[in-house]
């Protein structure tokens, strides 16, 4: 049990997740108070004390199923009970014996796919537990193909068993089933909204049974420590933006938003305790009242700095739209700190799309329409960050001033084109700060057509800024 | 550790129970944390959106236990003197200027440095209190984090220092909750020195359940509605979700208004009883009136 410990925070350590020593040992003991038996109250209680961050949960909890997931159906935890795994294991070697779909033992093996699918529909439709999670093992059994020794992520599997059972299908027919069962005919739009809803929620917990099952299938296979290793995903402040997939993007868009929750209360307290001003003198006389009449406790006033202007340029061609769209959310998230905030994007051509943001409270929208509606092209829609400035300078050049701070993001790949770079000497002359924020990794730069450097000797700083970690570390720099 | 672990509970169950009669739906994170904060003597930190019943667990234990809570509500700004204890200036004053000639100097100096001066504050009071108590910090990400450093003694060792009269032990641990609204990241020495329970928006069944319980009168139809309404709201990407005090806010409505089934026009009708910004509202319109 120790071991099983040890290494389950070795691999939370291992995933990303700061586990200290007390913290450890914290859930050692917190263990002992717990019924062994008792699954749900095991894993709060590791997660009470091994976990302080909500984001970090989702890693925990993949971690935790790996390792403990396969201790038997009564999730006996105590020692000697690896037997369940060993059956598992032989379990799926011996269908691998007598080939796939034919299994030996269970009513179910004996049925047809279709008839799967029916009895699918039924629990799906009923909301029935137990079912959902018998006909996900018998649908991964069936439909995945798992095989020994294959070096084949858990991904591929899903896909294999999730092509089969064909779910959006099943979706649709759902509704029309309801509405059919409705009583009066027609459903109302709420209502077929709400159902709508609830069976996607039933579709989704079914998926997760079956991703639950092929994970556990993995397991068996493999060993602990090497499933751990390849479903170890990296924390969302730690996503790189140019590399994200879909899902790591929904959840980096999620991440963002208390971030910069936080980051706009942190900035705000801290212009307010940044130094002390002159003696408030009025508030001071007020106070020496509880001490007699002396003035034991002096008061100051707080200096009220001008908050800075901002111009953010970003490049918003294919490879570093992600970045961009990131960074403007974040700005026009905490825009408050800023006493004005100008936007504009260019591939080749430049638009300027501050009113996208004005117009609307709703970030999302504004940079949907940012994508969508913004003139950025101008030849051949590749980027070309010389001419982009050009255009920039000459437009807007005279509205850049000593109070504003310009950003400019990019990866500054000009695709061999004049690089134009006196336009940023130029801005920086007048500009208070000028910034350049590269979503590469720093190895990268100037290298093929990348000229970031060109500019970079102009500017006050090129940062590197790769994840939301990096992103918030400089935002919180610039005010 | 200044005190012996007193245990109030018996079994995660038993906190699930008890929590159920003074009208709290616990899920089983929420109880099971709660029973290890009893026996490893730790203090909780609760974090979650707003709303969701952070503030009314602390409540419900005292509640259930018996305990007197004590609460300290942060703010920016708070400190020492607002927080642990003050030395009453005036009684001081006072008691100098009382006998001047009487005393001699040393004699004063002792007495004025006495419990009788001693302003105790929400963190001392729980500290010493014979009977038990919870206590309960409130939104305590609204400090600064130079403050937070003012909790690190009681949280771990569950005693307080006065330099002119020494260390105060704890009489007996007093069950501490800690609630956060995660406004900004907490620091790593007071997040170690306790439990970690996120609150989230309950489940559907939960919410049911929860919408059940605080309003007996709702049939148990129109709760189900509403539990489902309100997850598909939450699903939408909103500037602010609804919390479950607006979901029971709604219900009460619903309920005095006399509706037993929704339908789109009522629905519209209230929904800014859940919603709290226009474009929210508009937005929740539109996805529930057409596909």
């Amino acid at each position: 049990m120790l071991d099983l410990l040890n290494g389950f925070v070795q691999e939370l350590r291992n995933a990303g997740l700061p586990v200290s020593l007390t913290e450890n040992l914290d859930a050692m003991e917190a263990i002992q108070h717990i019924p062994i038996e008792d699954r749900d109250a095991f894993k709060y209680a590791l997660g009470a004390t091994l976990i302080k961050n909500n984001s970090h949960w989702r890693a925990f909890e993949t971690v935790f199923e790996v390792y403990f997931s396969l201790r038997g159906p009564e999730y006996k935890l105590a020692e000697g009970d690896e037997s369940d795994l060993d059956e598992l294991w032989r379990e799926m070697q011996e269908q691998q014996q007598q080939g796939e779909g034919q299994g030996g033992g269970g009513a179910m093996d004996a049925l047809t796919p279709e008839e799967i699918a029916q009895m699918l529909m039924q629990a799906l439709l009923n909301g029935d537990q137990a079912m959902m999670r018998a006909l996900a093992k018998q649908s991964v059994q069936r439909f995945a193909g798992m095989e020994p020794g294959r070096p084949v992520g858990g991904t591929y599997y899903l896909y294999r068993t999730l092509r089969n059972l064909d779910l959006d299908g099943m979706l649709d027919k759902l509704m029309e089933q309801t509405a059919q069962q409705a009583q009066g005919g027609e459903l109302t739009h709420l209502e077929q909204r709400l159902e709508h809803d609830e069976f996607e929620h039933r579709i989704e917990q079914f998926k997760q049974e079956i991703e639950a099952e092929i994970r556990r299938r993995l397991v068996a296979d493999r060993g602990v420590e090497a499933m751990a290793k390849t479903l170890r995903k990296p924390l969302p402040e730690d996503v790189e933006f140019m590399h994200a997939s879909r899902d790591e993007m929904q959840s980096l868009k999620k991440a963002l938003q208390p971030l910069t929750r936080k980051l706009a209360a942190r900035l705000a307290r801290k212009r307010r305790h940044g130094r002390k001003g002159p003696l408030d003198f009025r508030n001071t006389v007020r106070h020496s009242l509880s001490y007699g009449g002396v003035p034991a406790e002096p008061k100051f006033k707080y200096p009220r700095p001008a908050k800075p202007e901002l111009m953010v340029v970003a490049d918003i061609s294919g490879s570093v739209a992600a970045f961009a769209r990131f960074t403007l959310m974040l700005v026009y998230a905490i825009s408050g700190q800023f006493s004005k905030v100008r936007s504009f994007v260019f591939i080749d051509g430049i638009d300027e799309v501050t009113e996208y943001f004005r117009a609307t409270e709703d970030i999302q929208e504004a940079i949907h329409r940012v994508n969508t509606e913004a003139d950025v092209v101008w030849v051949d829609g590749h980027s070309d960050y010389g001419h982009a400035f050009e255009v920039f300078w000459e437009r807007y050049g005279k509205d850049i001033g000593p109070k504003t701070t310009v950003l400019l993001l990019g990866d500054a790949r000009n695709n061999y084109h004049a690089s134009q770079a006196w336009v940023v000497k130029e801005i920086r002359q007048r500009a208070r700060h000028v910034y350049w924020l590269n979503p590469e990794p720093k190895s990268y730069w100037n290298t093929g057509d990348s000229i970031v450097s060109d500019y970079g000797v102009h500017t006050d700083g090129v940062y590197e800024c790769r994840n939301l970690r990096q992103l918030e570390g400089f935002v919180e720099k610039l005010t | 550790m200044a005190a012996e672990v007193a245990n109030r509970f018996e079994s995660v169950q038993q906190v699930r129970d008890g929590l159920k009669s003074v009208n709290y739906l616990a899920d089983d994170g929420i109880s099971g944390v709660a029973f290890l904060a009893d026996r490893l003597g730790k203090p909780v930190l609760v974090e979650g959106p707003a709303g969701v019943g952070k503030t009314q667990l602390a409540k419900s234990i005292a509640e259930m236990t018996g305990s007197r809570l004590i609460r300290l509500q942060c703010y920016e700004g708070l400190d020492e003197s607002r927080a642990l204890y003050e030395w009453n200036y005036k009684k001081q004053l006072l008691r100098i200027q009382a006998d001047k000639n009487s005393d001699s100097w040393s004699e004063v100096h002792d007495d004025i440095f006495s419990e009788e001066f001693l302003l105790t504050r929400p963190l001392l009071e729980a500290i010493r209190a014979s009977d038990p108590v919870v206590l309960l910090i409130d939104e305590v990400d609204r400090v600064e984090v130079e403050t937070e450093a003012l909790l690190l003694e009681i949280l771990s060792d569950y005693q307080v220092s006065i330099p002119e009269l020494g260390t105060i032990e704890a009489t007996q641990i007093p069950l501490v909750f800690l609630t956060s609204n995660n406004t900004r990241e907490l620091s790593e020495a007071l997040k170690r020195r306790c439990l970690y329970l996120h609150v989230d928006y309950p489940t559907m069944e939960r919410e049911k359940e929860i919408v059940l319980t605080k309003v007996p009168e709702i049939t148990e139809h129109l709760a189900d509605q509403i539990a489902r309404i309100v997850r598909s709201i939450r699903m939408l990407d909103l500037k602010k979700s609804p919390s479950v005090s607006e979901t029971l806010d709604w219900a009460r409505t619903l309920l005095l208004l006399n509706i037993e089934t929704i339908d789109e026009a009522t629905a519209k009708e209230t929904l800014h009883i859940l919603l709290k910004y226009q474009t929210d509202i508009l937005k929740a319109t539109k996805e529930l009136s057409v596909e």
